[in-house]
């Protein structure tokens, strides 16, 4: 758990984590469109290059990056192996075993997922390390404010998902604490069968669920005691502003996707 | 030698960027019965010390020995559930821990983990229910219907059940008011007098450390950097202060009454009682005088 990078955040001072959070989910939510238009080698170096760009611009050292992505290797390597295993025939036939055809086809197809997962997942993970989840809350709201038009209560969303964000650590802490306590009246958890080990959630559960429903009615309490009413004409105290570097990661992100509608084999 | 650590260390999240020393070569040794008080500034080590106690958390150097139970970084977990049941641990906020149906099988969940019949751990989760001041009436209601001090009481006695050698305490009183706070405070020393449970107290409370500790060690970043009788260590209330910590009232008092020329032969009072005894004993001779 400590070890898995997944969804932290790591404070740290550089240009990336200085840029527009909108930004940066904007340019995640680009970047994955642009790694399925890559379908050859070139595009995909081309594509590499930019990441790798992107995660030296963050100052996160790259081998702490892999190390803190390794525990998804294995997701990753069930679907390529799938994907080796199991594609329909096309290209030369390396193997041939009952219905498993190891084909020109699936290795090169195998090959092109790895890299797009390893992308995506290296890119996103860049995201959450180089953004405080507060930030990201008010950037998603943000983002989701045409929403509005639609009839979709965006301020209510923005509000519980900033509640729930705050939430996780205090949540975490409590968890741990109440399963210490339930280990020192004698309970062993993950340990036993299947039946026994869920059997021994159950003192986790039920006072993590009471403490979360106590919890929630004490935050009610003590927001409607400080004036709230509803989440709509609120004013806002985080403003985000767009700047200067925040254009230039757009036009850097134009000239890759001109570069790789250039390689693309059509 | 009841309780003894031997040089020992311990870092949160050892190896990784995010390491952070807790504990840092802490000696320390607890007698048999012995009645040991915690205190330190808040983030000083003390809840990291004592879960060493019953191995929730395994000293990354150094071993610590409770009775016939050693701890060393490598113990591995087979070896710990004699040792759960042999310390009991009263942590922070224990009333976050219930979780049963009724209140009499909440307390009986301990006992029962630790391989006692149903019937029987029931039998005694009404007894210890009484113990800890509550009546029988109580044994069949649910305990989230309870106050927040009588949902503590609940939890002490779930872990009082399980029948602890050692009883580890970690700021038992926080929160509750001042009747409930010397109700359980005499019972954990009615525990300790007449059962001959050794305790360790982490308290805030001064007054608590004066009254009950026979031994008290002092926590600043990790580090033991005084151990002692209660005499002892509050006999220098300069020192402490310095270190962010307090007096007990009475010894407050009593040093402010020493500015006024009085003496103290048999050492600084560090209770009221004991305030009392030596300003009693003192004062037939001034009080002669003004009649």
């Amino acid at each position: 758990m400590s070890k898995f990078l997944f969804g932290r955040y790591l404070p740290l001072d550089s240009i990336v984590h200085r840029l527009d959070p909108r930004n940066k989910l904007m340019l995640s939510f680009c970047y994955i469109i642009l790694v399925f238009l890559a379908n050859n080698w070139l595009s995909y170096v081309i594509l590499i290059a930019f990441t790798l760009g992107a995660i030296r611009a963050s100052t996160i050292r790259l081998g702490f990056f892999l190390r803190g992505i390794r525990p998804l290797i294995w997701l990753i390597l069930f679907t390529v192996a799938l994907q080796l295993l199991f594609s329909p025939a096309g290209g030369h036939v390396y193997w041939h075993w009952a219905f498993i055809n190891i084909t020109q086809f699936g290795v090169i197809n195998a090959g092109y997922i790895f890299i797009r997962f390893l992308l995506i997942i290296m890119m996103s993970t860049l995201l959450t390390l180089s953004t405080q989840p507060l930030d990201i809350a008010t950037g998603l709201a943000s983002l989701m404010k045409p929403l509005r038009w639609v009839k979709v209560p965006v301020d209510t969303l923005a509000m519980m998902l900033s509640i729930a964000l705050r939430f996780v650590p205090t949540l975490m802490d409590e968890a741990q604490k109440i399963m210490n306590a339930q280990r020192a009246r004698g309970v062993d958890f993950g340990e036993g069968g299947l039946f026994k080990q869920a059997k021994s959630l159950l003192p986790l559960m039920v006072p993590l669920f009471m403490s979360a429903f106590n919890r929630a009615e004490d935050l009610s309490i003590a927001m409607e005691a400080r004036g709230y009413q509803d989440s709509d004409h609120r004013s806002q105290y985080r403003i985000l502003t767009w700047q200067r570097r925040d254009t230039v990661t757009w036009v850097l992100f134009a000239v890759g996707l001109a570069l790789i509608l250039i390689c693309r084999r059509w | 030698m009841a309780i003894t650590f031997e040089h020992v260390g311990y870092t949160y999240q050892a190896d990784t960027p995010l390491a952070t020393p807790a504990l840092d070569d802490v000696s320390l040794t607890v007698p048999d019965h012995g009645y040991l008080a915690v205190i330190g500034h808040t983030g000083s080590g003390k809840s990291t010390l004592i879960q060493q106690l019953n191995a929730l958390l395994k000293p990354t150097t150094g071993q610590l020995t409770v009775d016939e139970f050693t701890i060393t970084p490598t113990t591995t977990n087979a070896d710990l559930k004699p040792l759960r049941q042999h310390v009991g641990m009263v942590f922070q906020f224990p009333e976050s821990q219930l979780f049963e149906e009724t209140i009499q099988k909440d307390i009986a969940f301990g006992p029962q983990n630790f391989g006692m019949a149903e019937a029987d751990a029931l039998a005694l989760a009404d007894q210890t229910l009484t113990q800890v001041g509550l009546d029988a009436s109580y044994a069949q209601r649910s305990p989230f219907e309870l106050s927040g001090g009588q949902m503590r009481r609940v939890a002490i006695a779930g872990v009082l059940a399980m029948h602890p050698q050692v009883l580890v305490l970690d700021e038992p009183t926080a929160g509750l008011d001042p009747q409930g706070r010397q109700e359980m405070m005499a019972l954990f020393d009615r525990l300790h007098r007449e059962q001959g449970m050794t305790i360790v107290l982490v308290t805030h409370q001064m007054e608590d450390v004066a009254q009950y500790a026979e031994q008290v060690a002092v926590m600043r970043q990790g580090k033991l950097v005084k151990a002692g009788t209660p005499q002892e260590i509050f006999g220098d209330p300069d020192w402490l202060r310095a270190n962010q910590l307090d007096v007990p009232r009475a010894a407050q008092f009593a040093q402010d009454l020493t500015a006024h020329g009085v003496t103290w032969p048999q050492g600084l009072p560090l209770t009221a009682s004991a305030l009392a005894d030596q300003l009693a004993a003192q004062w037939p001779k001034g009080g002669a005088a003004h009649v």
